[in-house]
C-alpha cells in the first residue's frame, strides 16, 4: 500500500488531535488552519517527535507506530524519530549554530547507514544545486540572512534522500522579501521531487502555489481534505478565508503574446489570457483566481476592459461570511471557479443551479 | 624562597585534589545536570534540593556526616573495608570523595542552565537528521552547552580549592596527604607564622581573583542560535 496511513488520537490538557488521513504518495499536501488547529502537532506526530498514545502511522507501506496491534510485551510499534527516513524542515531554520553550512549539511549524511560515500556526495550535489547554496558552504549560520538559513536548512533536509519530506512552515518566520527569495526553490523542489511532501501552512497563497492536496484541520480534527482544486471550490469548505476565496487551475501555457506581453494559459475547458511569466509554451503552470474577481452577466458583454470572458453554467450557490454576500460555484467545462456577488444581484439574475451564464475574470494570478 | 616547602607541598596537594574532583564531576555531574534540565518527573525538585544542599549546609556538617559514613561502623566504610580498600577518612581519596560531594553544586548548577538554554529543538534537529539520543548528546548538546561546561569546571576547581571545614573533618592534617593549602595556613595562624600566612594567603588571595576575572572578563561567548 502506497502513500501514506496517519490515524492518531492524543488528549493534551486544553488539545485534542483526532485525525484518520489517507495521504498520496507523492506531491504536496498542505495541512492548512488556523493557529492551534493542531497542523504541527501531526507534523510532529508523524516525525516521531511527539508520541500520540493511540495511533498507527505507515509510510509507503512501512509501518512507523502501530498501537492497535500489541506487541507481545503489551506495547505498541514505534520507530523512534532517528530511525524514520524523512526530512524534517522546522519553522525557525534551527541550523547548528556550530557547524558550518557544509557542517550542517553533512550531518545528517554521516549517519545515514548502508549509503556508499559516492551517492551520499552525488545527493549532496543535487540538494546544494536545487536550493542555490553552493557559495555559502564555508560560512556559518550566523553570517546567513533568514533565507538563506532556510534553504540550507532544507538542502540538509533534502540530502538524506528522504522518502518523506516534513516542512513546517517553512516561511513564517521570514518577511514578505525573503518569503518571495524562496518560493522559486520550494516551487522547483515541488517539481523535482517524486517523494511525498507534507507542508503546514496557515498561508492561504502559500498553499495555492504549492499544495496538490489538502487537509483543512480544525481543533484537531481534519475538517476537510482532498485534491486541491476541488477542495478549494467547496462552498462548504468549513474554515473561513474571507478575502482569499478563490480556486487554483493547473494550466498549460498555449500561446505567447509578443506584442502585449501577454500569455494564454489552457486549463480543462477554456483558456485565459495573463500576463506573461516568461515561461515556454507547453510549460505547465498555475493559475490562481479569487472569488471577489470574479463577476456574472447573462449575456455575453462587449466593450469592456476585462480580458476574460468565458461561458459557465451555475452549479451551487451558498452564502458568504456576510449576509449581502452570496457565493457561487460555476463549471467551466470540468473546471471548478467560484464567484462572490451581492444577494442582490444574484436574485437580480434569477442565478439558479443549471442556469448558463457568462463569467468576467478581472483578474487571474499566475502562480508558478 | 618565597614559600618554603611544606607550603609548596600544600599548594601541590591542592592543585591535585581540585583538579581530580573537577575531572570526577564533570563525569557525574554532566548526567546529573542533564537529567535535571529535562526531566519533568515530579522528584527533579527534592533531587534538585539534595544537590543544591552543599551551598548552604555548613561545612563541618556535610564533613561530619561524610566522615560518620566512611568511618568503621559507616556503610562505606563497612563496604570499603570489605572490599579491602580500608577506611577513608584521613586518605587523600576520602578527601577527593568529600569534596565531589562538596563541590557538586558548583558543577551542576551551571551546566544545567547550559544545557536548559539549549533547549529541545537543536536535538529534536539531530533525530530528524539520523542522530540517535546518545550521538545528538555528544555531537550537538556538549558543543553547544561548552561555555556552561567551562563555567562549571572553572567554578568546581577554585571552589574545591577554597575547601577547609570538610577538610578538617574527614581529612585532618596531615602533610602530603590531607594539608591543602587552606588548612596550611590555618597552621601556620595557629603556630603564630604570620609571615608565611600572609604570603600562602596572598598566593590565594591572587588566584580566586584571577580565576574570577577569567570568568568575568574573558568569559565565553555562548553560541549564537541560528
Amino acid at each position: 500500500m502506497g502513500g501514506i496511513q496517519a490515524r492518531f488520537k492524543l488528549d493534551w490538557p486544553g488539545f485534542a488531535l483526532d485525525v484518520d488521513l489517507d495521504l498520496p504518495a507523492r506531491g504536496v499536501t498542505a495541512l492548512f488552519g488556523h493557529s492551534g488547529s493542531g497542523k504541527t502537532t501531526l507534523l510532529r506526530c508523524i516525525a516521531g517527535l511527539e508520541r500520540a498514545p493511540r495511533g498507527r502511522l505507515t509510510v509507503n507501506g512501512a509501518v512507523w507506530q502501530d498501537d492497535e496491534h500489541k506487541g507481545r510485551h503489551g506495547g505498541g510499534h514505534w520507530l523512534p524519530t532517528h530511525q524514520r527516513p524523512l526530512g524534517y524542515v522546522f519553522q525557525e531554520a534551527s541550523l547548528f549554530p556550530h557547524l558550518t553550512v557544509l557542517g550542517n549539511l553533512r550531518y545528517g549524511l554521516k549517519r545515514l547507514a548502508g549509503v556508499q560515500p559516492n551517492s551520499a556526495n552525488t545527493d549532496l550535489d543535487a540538494a546544494i544545486q536545487l536550493l542555490g547554496i553552493r557559495p555559502l558552504l564555508e560560512r556559518k549560520p550566523d553570517r546567513l540572512s533568514g533565507g538563506e538559513r532556510q534553504r540550507v536548512s532544507m538542502a540538509r533536509a533534502l540530502a538524506l534522500r528522504p522518502r518523506l519530506l516534513l516542512m513546517d512552515e517553512p516561511l513564517a518566520a521570514l518577511d514578505v522579501k525573503r518569503k518571495q527569495e524562496i518560493l522559486p526553490y520550494l516551487e522547483r523542489l515541488h517539481r523535482a521531487l517524486d517523494i511525498p511532501v507534507l507542508y503546514v501552512s496557515h498561508a492561504p497563497d502559500e498553499v495555492a502555489r504549492l499544495a496538490d492536496h489538502i487537509v483543512v484541520l480544525e481543533a484537531g480534527r481534519a475538517v476537510a481534505t482532498g485534491p486541491l482544486t476541488e477542495t478549494l471550490a467547496r462552498l462548504d469548505l468549513p474554515i473561513q478565508l474571507g478575502e482569499d476565496v478563490g480556486v487554483v487551475l493547473d494550466a498549460v501555457v498555449a500561446e505567447r503574446d509578443a506584442q502585449w506581453h501577454l500569455a494564454r494559459v489552457e486549463f480543462p475547458g477554456g483558456s485565459l489570457w495573463v500576463r506573461d511569466g516568461g515561461q515556454a509554451i507547453g510549460d505547465p503552470v498555475r493559475v490562481r483566481i479569487l472569488a471577489r474577481d470574479v463577476s456574472i452577466a447573462l449575456q455575453p458583454v462587449s466593450g469592456t476592459s476585462i480580458q476574460n470572458c468565458l461561458s459557465a453554467t451555475v452549479e451551487q450557490m451558498a452564502g458568504d461570511h456576510h449576509p449581502a454576500l452570496a457565493l457561487l460555484r460555476l463549471r467551466v467545462g470540468p473546471s471548478p471557479l467560484l464567484a462572490r456577488l451581492t444577494q442582490r444581484s444574484s436574485t437580480g439574475l434569477c442565478l439558479v443551479p443549471g442556469k448558463a451564464v457568462w463569467v468576467q475574470i478581472k483578474a487571474v494570478a499566475l502562480i508558478g | 624562597m618565597f614559600l618554603n616547602d611544606s607550603d609548596l607541598q600544600a599548594i601541590w596537594l591542592t592543585v591535585r585534589l581540585a583538579g581530580i574532583v573537577t575531572l570526577i564531576l564533570l563525569m557525574v555531574g554532566t548526567p546529573i545536570a542533564w537529567w535535571l534540565a529535562r526531566s519533568k518527573a515530579w522528584w527533579k525538585g527534592p533531587v534538585g534540593a539534595v544537590v543544591a544542599m552543599p551551598l548552604v549546609l555548613p561545612p563541618s556538617v556535610l564533613g561530619f556526616y561524610l566522615l560518620l559514613a566512611m568511618g568503621p561502623n559507616g556503610p562505606v566504610g563497612q563496604l570499603t573495608t570489605a572490599l579491602g580498600i580500608g577506611l577513608l577518612p584521613f586518605t587523600f581519596w576520602g578527601l577527593v570523595i568529600g569534596s565531589v560531594f562538596y563541590s557538586l553544586p558548583f558543577m551542576v548548577q551551571p551546566l544545567q542552565t547550559a544545557f536548559e538554554s539549549v533547549g529541545e529543538r537543536p536535538l529534536e534537529v539531530a533525530a530528524t537528521l539520523r542522530a540517535s539520543p546518545l550521538d545528538a548528546f555528544f555531537t550537538v548538546a556538549v558543543p553547544l552547552a561548552l561555555p556552561g561546561f567551562l563555567t562549571a569546571s572553572i567554578l568546581t576547581f577554585a571552589h574545591t580549592v577554597g575547601e577547609f571545614g570538610v577538610v578538617l573533618m574527614i581529612g585532618g592534617n596531615i602533610p602530603g596527604v590531607t594539608r591543602v593549602a587552606s588548612v596550611q595556613i590555618y597552621d601556620h595562624v595557629e603556630a603564630l607564622e604570620y609571615l608565611q600566612a600572609h604570603r600562602l594567603s596572598a598566593v590565594m588571595l591572587v588566584f580566586s581573583f584571577v580565576v574570577l576575572l577569567a570568568l568575568y572578563v574573558w568569559r565565553p561567548q555562548p553560541v549564537r542560535g541560528a
